[in-house]
């Protein structure tokens, strides 16, 4: 057997895991693991210019491809800098290993330089956490922690691994375990099969039935199988945020994404349903609205791989913990084996009331003719990419309008904070994309707010070469803050007006990009293909759009699913 | 309704900090806690009392089966069940106070422990509800100091919690 330093044991299992790429910060604690990654190169490490970023290019990675991101930092501010990062990708279930240096363990507890305790910050915002003891523990820990973070509800596990851990002088025999086997921790693998068929059962005897999916259908690689059992039942969809692209948003049977700035015809449909069938999502409050007026006709099946995400916020009719894939593919099977049929009466009726709603209002905002709206931007995109770009948002009225207007067709091509709503997020995470889809259109659609908080990863992507594309609907403020101000303090706009802006083009130029501003309406077209066109560089396209737009349709606060604002001036 | 969760836990440093970090990350009440090593050493029980309604304590229990060291976990107060907890209690006691205390000692049927001119320690072993009794009955005004394990528990008959 090999002999090996705890670092060069650390790198190996990485290689040995099938590791493409690290994304990364170096500091004292982690100089010995970067030492053994200085000397190989079959793991490529990203250098950002704060770690925060790089916890979200391995995000970004995750979301597109499936596949767990891994992040290496130093101890203490390199440590504690990856929590908003580590948090984002809690909230929304991705897949991570972060890998954290840490002082010696002889001086844990000692207040020494750089130290923080990683494994108590870092708790609440992981699935697990796990800390090396001894440096021959460490393929063990690396096999474990990406065992962990993919399996089940998959999540960010954090290794903290103080600094002689990885000595170099101290060498241990290396072999990279195949499987990992922990006694407590057994994902469900299957549904139960009495509880499947009691869903199908209640399906297609439901006359008004709707499928609300989430997040957790891209996560589980389940798309394709939610696909078929809807095409074949027939059955209206509707889906979460998070759930963007699990199902065709051109197909007619999708009424597009629900919530608190849904559509009129989604949250309708839920409100009046009879039958609701929720497939990897998880009620959560900008869905529900008030949960004791949620959808009061409906009888609800839950689907998911975590027991704890059901009967959390809203209780189900009937409970169905397992992945999601393997449920649809049996829940498909007796669908198509039954005798019962969907009561077509019953669902042609359904189907003319959903019209009569999308006929009502739609997706639609009032265009003006010499101001750019952030609406008309997103469309445009669409168009221009033919629907076909990984499209990463930062939070706020961008986000909303991004995710309203360009429509996606696939999974894994919208890439945003939905969970924790992290501001910062777009632009790493477009990066993460770039590196792994080079030949792929990559926008990051973002505001001026939420740029600039993490702007200076625009270095690394001169360093990488990492073409992205990012579309500022600049606004000149903190545009969701704002609506909410207008919406609920009388329009105070306390601290939502960005002050002091820079020249985002001079910005870019000084980080070696490209910088274009559009603030005609004509010019919007020309230059966004004049920007989409140059393939090899980083653009950033600032756009000067209405400063007075709110997003529409909104819920209103503490009221039903179909309560709504649908303009400034209409209420439903 | 107050429940008495009994969890096996992977005897591993920071696994305690998880369910407890569990409990107040989530503003889940803990009443009591008590947790030590098992015949195997290996795995830890540990035992909480909370109190809720029925759907958060169900989420208590599907939040601690999430964590990775939780191995397995039983609400006990779902069927019969035994539950003790050991209460120290040192309380003033003097001239005509001793023959009082001995005589209530007994009747809850106690052991004076240890013994001075004017103090006794008692201990006293039983479900919460009678440690609460038993300071009750000789009066908050005489009492020193009091000590409480938190509760432990156990499933009446063949059930048990293994793995």
């Amino acid at each position: 057997m090999e002999l090996l330093s705890g670092a060069d044991m650390l790198i190996r299992s990485l290689q040995d895991q099938g590791i493409e790429y690290i994304y990364g910060y170096p500091g004292g604690a982690a100089l010995h693991i970067y030492d053994a990654l200085f000397r190989q190169d079959e793991v490529k490490h990203i250098l950002v210019r704060h770690e925060q970023a790089a916890v979200h290019m391995a995000d970004g990675y995750a979301r597109a491809t499936g596949l767990p991101g891994t992040v290496l930092v130093t101890s203490g501010p390199g440590a504690t800098n990856t929590i908003t990062g580590i948090a984002t990708a809690f909230m929304d279930s991705i897949p991570m290993v972060v890998l954290c240096g840490q002082v010696a363990s002889t001086l844990i507890g000692e207040d020494a330089f750089q130290e923080t305790d990683m494994m108590g910050v870092s708790r609440p915002v992981v699935k697990h956490n796990l800390s090396v003891r001894h440096p021959s523990e460490i393929p063990e820990i690396i096999r474990k922690a990406y065992y962990i973070a993919s399996t089940g509800r998959p999540g960010p596990v954090v290794v903290d691994i103080p600094k002689d851990m990885t000595a170099p002088n101290e060498r241990f025999e290396y072999a990279y375990p195949k499987k990992v086997k922990l006694r407590s921790y057994n994902p469900a693998i299957r549904g139960h099969a009495g509880q499947i068929k009691k869903a199908v059962d209640m399906m297609l005897a439901a006359r008004r039935p709707i499928i609300y999916a989430g997040g957790g259908v891209i996560l589980g690689k389940a798309s394709g199988q939610l696909t078929e059992l809807v095409r074949k039942l027939g059955y209206p969809i509707t889906n979460t945020l998070m759930g963007i692209g699990c199902y065709p948003a051109s197909d007619k049977q999708h009424l597009g994404w629900l919530g608190m700035h849904g559509t009129y015809e989604a949250n309708m449909a839920m409100h009046h349903s009879d039958l609701i069938l929720a497939v990897g999502a998880r009620f959560d409050d900008r869905v529900t609205n008030a949960t004791e007026k949620f959808c009061p006709g409906a009888r609800i099946i839950h689907i998911d791989i975590d027991p704890a995400s059901i009967s959390k916020t809203i209780d189900a009719d009937v409970p169905i913990v397992g992945p999601v894939d393997a449920v649809l593919k049996e829940m498909l099977a007796l669908v198509k084996e039954s005798k019962e049929k969907p009561d077509a009466e019953a669902l042609a009726a359904w189907w003319r009331q959903i019209d009569e709603w999308r006929a009502f209002h739609g997706m639609r905002y009032e265009t003006s003719p010499d101001v750019i709206k952030p609406q008309e931007v997103v469309e445009m995109l669409h168009r221009l990419t033919n629907g076909d770009a990984f499209v990463t948002s930062d939070v706020g009225q961008h986000q909303m309008f991004a995710a309203q207007y360009y429509k996606f067709d696939k999974p894994n091509r919208w890439i945003n904070s939905g969970g924790l709503g992290t501001m910062g997020f777009g632009l790493p995470a477009a990066m993460g994309i770039k590196l792994t889809h080079p030949d792929e259109e990559v926008l990051c659609i973002t505001g001026e707010g939420s740029i600039q908080m993490n702007i200076q990863e625009l270095s690394t992507c001169n360093q990488y070469k990492l073409p992205v594309k990012i579309i500022n609907l600049n606004n000149q403020s903190l545009g969701m803050v704002r609506q909410w101000q207008d919406m609920n303090y009388e329009s105070r706009h306390s601290h939502s007006y960005m002050e002091s802006l820079p020249d985002f083009i001079k910005l870019a130029e000084a980080y070696g990009h490209v910088g274009i501003r559009i603030d005609k309406k004509e010019d919007l077209e020309p230059k966004l293909k004049e920007a989409l066109a140059m393939k090899d560089r980083l653009v950033f396209v600032d756009i000067q759009v209405d400063r007075f737009e709110h997003v529409y349709p909104m819920q209103v606060a503490r009221g039903c699913m179909k309560d709504m604002w649908l303009s400034k001036t209409e209420r439903v | 309704m107050r429940r008495i969760i009994s969890v096996l836990l992977e005897n591993e440093p920071g696994a305690l900090s998880r369910v407890v970090g569990l409990f107040s990350q989530r503003n889940y009440n803990i009443e009591t806690l008590t947790v030590a090593p098992t015949e195997d050493e290996t795995l830890s029980r540990l035992t909480v009392t909370t109190t809720g309604p029925d759907r958060v304590i169900e989420q208590i229990t599907k939040q601690l089966n999430k964590l990775v060291e939780v191995v397995k976990l039983v609400d006990l107060t779902e069927g019969p069940h035994i539950e003790r907890e050991l209460m120290l209690i040192k309380l003033k006691a003097t001239g005509s106070q001793r023959a009082e205390i001995k005589r209530t000692v007994d009747i809850f049927r106690g052991q004076i422990v240890d013994v001075t001119s004017s103090v006794y320690t008692v201990q006293l072993a039983g479900a919460s509800d009678k440690l609460d009794g038993f300071v009750q009955a000789i009066g908050t005004s005489g009492v020193l100091e009091v000590v409480r394990s938190g509760v432990s528990g156990i499933a009446r008959g063949e059930k048990v919690l293994s793995l």
